[in-house]
């Protein structure tokens, strides 16, 4: 792959020559629209990402109005919200799950997810690894694209007369899967599986591209362990999405067949407006089993980016060298590794066998030592440092802070 | 900030008999103190490296006097705060796992058994009737009025009965038989640190012990109006919010009384004796403490 883009190179160097007075090709599309450039793709995942923060930002803080605030009029949003608004000047039930389960999906998937590892991992693997561009600039182009595909029908399900996707942000069937339990569940959930299945599509196509960029278009002398650690967190991260991301297609994917033709992946002995379902055999657990393969996954795909960026951060601002990089290292593959093996601990209590459960237990603790082992380090690079505090650092520190008490 | 912060400790104390539920079953008791202890040695690791973050920020303020130290590794050091972590982990897991064995273990044999249903956008409850069994129940025959399904080709399901509410024996095991009809719910007592998935096409249970009458909550909490719930913590739709179900603890005696006066399901609703086969009928009649008369 890496052979090709210099073969290229060399041919549009040589094509330059040849023609004197040929004009650069790139005009204002190629350059800002459909760019294969890893600094201007970067910056459409940028903005699209910051636009996505503000629509999920903006829903919760109309789901947040009313949870707060239980007894407030609310007539003031009809305006906007429509029929969402209830004849008691409440917003109705089923908008409010609809606005929690954009919200939620926005915010991991769109903002957190493609939103930060695009932007970053675009603009900085070429810079910090010495590489010209991306691999393929061709399929960073598509990856965009796909997620802007993506956006647009997510965007669009927002506004249709039943409402986007209600069942929360982890689409539970049989919720998720029958139109007769909740309006939501009717073109707004065809609409967000659609929008998912592209999305997926462009998270594999820029996870393919990291990967490969960073094993094969390092610079002469950029061994693997003189990598930057935000590199090594990119890394782990693209490695993470493209092994888990595919298992919520397929989870996805059954999902539609359930809805649309009549197979029973996780539909059985339902009966519901007043009618008995013919799907036997099924099981929901199923669903929850494939979707937290990759929920879980999920959150180191949110945070390990992240990580790397703090970690240098903090070693710059404190002009020392960061503490233990081949621990970092270690424990950024630490949880890679873990963050496959724990996601039951989303399901205990589920009704999965309770076995299972105690596995999941363990292994959820065992995850807890590369983080522990991650803020000590953390801790010991600010240590007799001799710290500068620019808005980079703060939020650095913040970030640790943040991390001691959620993570 | 650091009034935030202040603000946010008052807070969380002055509060703090909100968050903290008291606990009214055998269980729970383990599983809270599981719960504090993991507090307990989180919190301290938290407020040690939270000091030592913003100390370290404050006290190595950038000078230009001074240059930092260079020390970019130590072995003998990562061993030891990977080790320490590693042994401190290893006890909560296996605390952990005798709890959690200990509360999944399989119900003792003597428990009462209720089952519990989740629909839209309600709870059902049945108890076996006198012969301490729940009748077998098919969702095909669900119907506008036989919520359960109840299979009346089964002379168990004959004395099953379904009251409004939900009644337990205080001091004796009892046993949730938990499912769902069209999507998942969720049953959650917090009172009785209890939560367990209603699956449709997979029945689920959960065993507990209550060990406190409503009477005594009622009085240990100093609200004349206090009753025990449950709700549902599964997104199921429009009505999720209102999936509540009311529960109460009595004294064992007080708990067979009420059970002795309920009327049986069938006996309410008569004309399903009509799914009842020939040969069963007056099994059923007699089991349901129907009276001829009422038929005819
Ligand atoms: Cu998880
Ligand atoms: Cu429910």
């Amino acid at each position: 792959m890496a052979s090709t883009v210099v073969d290229e190179h060399v041919d549009h160097t040589l094509d330059d020559h040849t023609h004197d007075h040929h004009e650069h090709h790139e005009n204002f599309i190629t350059k800002y629209i459909f760019s294969t450039d890893h600094k201007t793709i970067a910056k459409q995942y940028l903005i699209t990402g910051i636009f996505w923060a503000l629509i999920g930002g903006f829903l919760s803080l109309i789901f947040r109005l009313q949870l707060g605030f239980p007894e407030t009029q609310l007539e003031w949003l009809r305006p906007l919200l429509g029929k969402w608004i209830t004849t008691a000047g409440k917003l109705d039930p089923e908008f409010y799950l609809a606005l929690v389960t954009m919200h939620g999906t926005i915010m991991v998937f769109f903002v957190l997810t493609a939103g930060l590892s695009g932007t970053f991992s675009n603009f900085l693997i070429p810079l910090q690894i010495g590489a010209r561009d991306m691999a393929s600039g061709f399929m960073n182009m598509l990856s965009y694209w796909f997620f802007f595909a993506s956006s647009v029908i997510m965007f669009f399900s927002l506004f249709i007369e039943t409402g986007p996707a209600s069942g929360g942000w982890v689409i539970y069937p049989p919720l998720s899967a029958l139109p007769q339990a909740m309006s939501g569940s009717g073109l707004g959930m065809t609409l967000w599986l659609i929008a998912m299945a592209l999305f997926i599509v462009s998270t594999l196509l820029g996870g393919i591209n990291y990967i490969t960029t960073i094993i094969n278009l390092r610079t002469l002398g950029m061994s693997f362990l003189k990598l930057p650690l935000t590199i090594w967190s990119f890394f782990f991260t693209a490695i993470i999405g493209l092994l888990s991301f595919p298992v919520l297609l397929g989870a996805a994917l059954l999902l539609i067949f359930d809805r649309s033709f009549g197979t029973s992946f996780y539909l059985s002995d339902i009966y519901i407006a007043g009618e008995a379902l013919p799907h036997m055999g099924g099981s929901p657990i199923l669903f929850q089993h494939l979707f937290w393969f990759l929920g879980h996954p999920e959150v180191y795909i949110v945070i390990m980016p992240a990580f790397g960026i703090t970690s240098e951060i903090i070693s710059t601002n404190s002009r020392k060298p960061i503490f233990g990089y081949k621990a970092m290292i270690i424990s950024l593959l630490g949880i890679t590794v873990l963050s496959f093996v724990v996601w039951a601990h989303h399901m205990f209590v589920s009704g999965m066998n309770p076995f299972l459960g105690s596995i999941f237990m363990l292994l959820t603790l065992i995850i807890a030592i590369p983080s522990a082992v991650k803020v000590f380090n953390y801790l010991t690079t600010l240590w007799k440092g001799n710290i500068i505090f620019t808005p980079a650092m703060l939020f650095s520190i913040g970030l640790v802070s943040f991390f001691i008490s959620g993570g | 900030m650091i009034v935030c912060f202040i603000l946010l400790f008052w807070y969380s104390i002055k509060e703090f008999d909100t968050y903290q539920i008291p606990i009214a079953s055998e269980h729970g008791v383990i599983t809270d103190r599981l719960f504090w202890i993991t507090m307990a040695i989180t919190g301290i690791v938290f407020i040690i490296t939270q000091i030592l973050l913003f100390y370290f920020s404050y006290k190595y303020q950038h000078s230009p006097r001074r240059s930092a130290l260079y020390f970019p590794d130590n072995y003998k050091l990562e061993f030891i705060w990977t080790i320490v972590p590693a042994v401190v982990l290893t006890i909560l897991v296996v605390y952990g796992l005798t709890v959690w064995n200990k509360v999944m273990a399989p119900a003792p044999e003597d428990a009462e058994v209720v089952e519990i249903l989740g629909y839209q956008f309600a709870w059902k409850v049945r108890y076996p009737g006198k012969d301490e069994t729940l009748g077998a129940y098919d969702f095909r025959k669900i119907d506008a009025v036989n919520d359960f399904g109840l299979d009346f080709t089964d002379k168990a399901t004959f004395d099953d009965f379904s009251p409004r509410e939900l009644h337990l024996p205080k001091g004796q095991p009892v046993e949730f038989r938990i499912r769902a009809r069209d999507v998942l719910h969720s049953v959650f007592a917090p009172h009785f640190r209890l939560k367990m998935d209603a699956v449709p096409g997979m029945p689920t249970r959960f065993w507990f012990v209550p060990t406190k009458t409503t009477a005594e909550m009622r009085e240990e909490t100093g609200n004349p109006e206090f009753n025990y719930e449950i709700a549902c913590t599964e997104v199921c739709g429009r009505g999720h919010f209102s999936m509540r179900l009311l529960v109460i603890v009595e004294e064992p005696e007080a708990y067979e009384q009420w059970k002795a006066e309920q009327e049986p399901w069938l006996s309410k609703n008569p004309e399903y004796l009509s799914s009842v086969p020939e040969n069963l009928k007056e099994l059923a009649m007699i089991k349901s403490q129907i009276e001829h008369t009422a038929i005819n």
